[in-house]
């Protein structure tokens, strides 16, 4: 049966069918009860699932990560909301030292099959802490599966295969297009969505590569559609870590020049790695630099200067206008 | 959730009954003059006002947030009023009350929620750190500061303490509970005011505490005590007598303000999710600038002309705040590269100069966001 869904609902949706299909999927985080979470992205769970499964948790991030892992160490799937992305870091301690690493201390005798969804990225004028875009940080630490969605169709589905994988899962919501609809196909098995690992092709074109992820593939595309001079092909990254050079590499090779567009900032991040990774593949391929378009390496700024700060669609096409300059 | 201890009914340090009648209390003698008391009128309905202008300019899309003080102003107001200049104070983020008695402009807080700003005043001025907005951390700082304090020999009589302000969630915190522990084992002069407004977003108090807050402090060793947090008189009492006590380095104190939080918890909210309208009445029968009306009318300390002039105060107050905050100006682009460093940063002057020269290609191809 195919729905219209908003990328929110489409992760609400996802929830519900991964804790209908599996009793030991649990939701754990502030607020995410009663109130359904600041987002509504768990409404109705805790009506229809009980508090012993959508779990209010006390006001401790570093708690929900640590009791998340202790919950999986007893073959729970916990899947834990973090509120904003800039309160994620009480929890980095149990995160990166212990739930990144168990599974290899252990010799693979222990699985930690948590989720960590965490809204994330700018653009809805939000006071401090509340618009930051850490994923570098995540994909930095081994252990830890990382992804974003762009689209409804990618919520509804990638939520449910973060649940499904037995490795911790580190699940990046584009709080400023959680609105985003499109259809999904809600009644199509799991195993048949594309598997959350790689890269999808958002639009083909012959030109040059223009790489983007969660909240930035929107502006992507709106870029590509904008640049009538030329011929650009779109890639959602979609996985963050591991990233599918694959697709990336196919891409490149083709079209012969790389823009890699993200809210983070631009020093050290995921922008950076590829760039490097790419130059090293592509070399005799490329007609230019990989060029980023990124935030600017200074704190996410007071919201009345955000839409400067974020990559918009001038800054965007800008990168475009710089490859094809070379 | 049953044998919850968390809302037992509190030993509660209480002057001004919700009646407006006074009681002297054994423990927190309360010594005050005629003005201070009108001051402290004042102070109550002048905070209130800003905050009702702040909810209002918000709703008309001038402010992007705001999270209301309503019904916590005794709390803020009394603890405020407690502190001397060379106290030093580490708000979280709803502390407008206690900005206004250190001597905050209200268009400082305005233009943080309005986006034009990331906090902005001088901490060491005022004697008020900025908000801190991730729960918690700001108990570590104060207490660490409390330590500073310590190191510098600014104890006794004329000396300086801390207060740390944070909520019943706060408590959940490793942060806060960190906090508390530093200040126990090196007696720093600090007092942890929390302000126990019984929700955490949607989260009731059960959710955080089997226990009352108050008895948290005695597993850490140090004094714990329940203040009526609507009762601006006990609130100012219990402060005071903390503070002197850390200055006189008999270390922290964990005062519980016992309060309500009346609106929602930001302009985000919607209470309506997750609490009852009873619960709102109870507590509005507790008002705390009530009650201390009463209590000066009956005493005959403020008459009618005083309660018209600070009203006729407040509306001009709500005037400026509202034009302030309308004729705010939003910040230069180039701010975003501003104070990022200390000391002189070339890469962050670098990424300054490539922006500047991004922003004037769009002047001189004379388009408005170019293409
Ligand atoms: C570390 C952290 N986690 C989550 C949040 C999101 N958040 C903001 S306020 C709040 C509730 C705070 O409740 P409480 O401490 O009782 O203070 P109150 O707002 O009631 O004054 C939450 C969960 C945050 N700001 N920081």
């Amino acid at each position: 049966m195919s729905t219209k869904l908003t990328i929110g609902k489409g992760i609400n949706a996802g929830l519900r069918r991964a804790m209908e299909a599996d009793p030991k999927v649990l939701i754990m985080g502030e607020d995410v009860g009663k109130l359904g979470g600041v987002f509504r992205v768990t409404d109705g769970l805790h009506k229809d699932f009980g508090a012993d499964r959508v779990i209010d948790t006390p006001l401790a991030e570093s708690g929900i990560i640590g009791t998340a892992i202790g919950l999986a160490l007893r073959g729970y799937r916990p899947v834990c909301e973090i509120q904003f992305d800039g309160f994620f870091f009480p929890a980095t301690n149990q995160t990166f030292t212990q739930l990144a690493k168990m599974h290899r201390r252990a010799a693979g005798k222990v699985k930690l099959p948590v989720v960590i969804r965490i809204p994330y990225g700018g653009g809805i004028g939000a006071v401090e802490h509340h618009s930051e875009s850490p994923e570098a940080y995540f994909a930095h630490t081994a252990g830890l599966r990382v992804i974003t969605v762009a689209n409804a169709v990618d919520s509804y589905w990638m939520i449910q295969q973060a649940i499904a994988s037995d490795d911790p899962v580190v699940f990046f919501e584009p709080k400023r297009r959680y609105y985003e609809k499109a259809e999904v196909d809600t009644e199509a098995p799991l195993h048949t969505a594309t598997p959350m690992g790689s890269a999808r092709i958002a639009r083909p074109g012959a030109d040059a590569t223009l790489l983007a992820y969660g909240p930035m593939v929107k502006t992507a595309l709106q870029a590509a559609e904008a640049d009538t001079d030329h011929s650009i092909e779109v890639i959602d990254l979609r996985s963050l870590a591991p990233v599918d050079y694959d697709t990336v590499v196919e891409s490149v090779k083709r079209t012969g020049r790389l823009i890699v567009t993200h809210e983070a900032p631009l020093t050290s991040g995921l922008g950076a790695e590829i760039a490097a990774r790419v130059t090293e593949a592509c070399f005799y391929h490329l007609e230019s630099p990989v060029i980023r378009v990124a935030a600017f390496d200074t704190p996410y700024p007071q919201s009345r200067l955000e839409e400067h700060y974020l990559p918009d669609l001038d800054r965007v096409l800008d990168g475009v206008d710089r490859a094809f300059a070379f | 959730m049953s044998n919850n201890t968390a809302h037992e009914e509190p030993e509660l340090v209480q002057l001004l009954t919700p009646e407006g009648v006074f009681t002297e209390h054994p423990d927190y003698p309360l010594d005050i003059d005629p003005e201070e008391l009108r001051g402290l009128y004042r102070d109550l309905v002048m905070v209130r006002r800003v905050d009702t202008e702040a909810v209002a300019l918000q709703r008309q899309g001038e402010l992007g947030l705001w999270a209301s003080l309503l019904g916590q102003e005794a709390a803020q107001i009394g603890s405020g009023r407690a502190l001397r200049p060379d106290d030093m104070a580490f708000p979280s983020y709803r502390e407008h009350g206690v900005a206004w008695c250190r001597g905050i402009e209200p268009r400082e807080l305005l233009g943080m929620f309005r986006g034009v700003t990331n906090g902005g005043w001088d901490p060491a001025e005022h004697g008020f750190h900025l908000y801190t907005i991730v729960i918690g951390s700001q108990a570590l700082h104060a207490t660490g500061y409390a330590m500073g304090v310590q190191r510098d020999g600014s104890v006794g009589e004329d000396g300086a303490a801390v207060i740390a302000y944070f909520g019943d969630g706060a408590t959940s915190q490793g942060d806060t509970n960190e906090a508390f522990n530093f200040a126990a084992v090196n007696h720093a002069p600090v007092v942890f005011f929390c302000q126990n407004n019984q929700w955490a977003i949607s989260e009731p108090l059960e959710r955080q505490s089997r226990v009352p807050l108050y008895k948290r402090a005695a597993g850490f060793g140090f004094p714990g005590v329940r203040v009526d947090g609507n009762d601006v008189l006990a609130c100012l009492a219990v402060t005071r007598a903390a503070l002197n006590s850390a200055r006189e380095g008999q270390g922290p104190t964990l005062i519980e303000a016992f309060t309500y939080r009346m609106g929602a918890h930001t302009t985000n909210d919607d209470p309506s999710r997750y609490r009852v309208s009873a619960e709102l009445e109870e507590w509005e029968r507790k008002d705390p600038i009530q009650r201390l009306r009463t209590y000066l009318e009956k005493e005959g300390i403020a008459d009618e002309a005083f309660f018209a002039e600070v009203e006729a105060d407040a509306d001009k107050l709500g005037e400026r705040v509202r034009h302030e905050c309308r004729t705010m100006s939003d910040p230069d682009p180039l701010d975003i590269f501003n104070e990022v460093y200390a000391e002189p940063n070339v890469h962050i002057d670098r990424q300054r100069a490539e922006f500047a020269d991004y922003l004037a290609s769009f002047e001189d191809s004379g388009a408005e966001g170019g293409r």
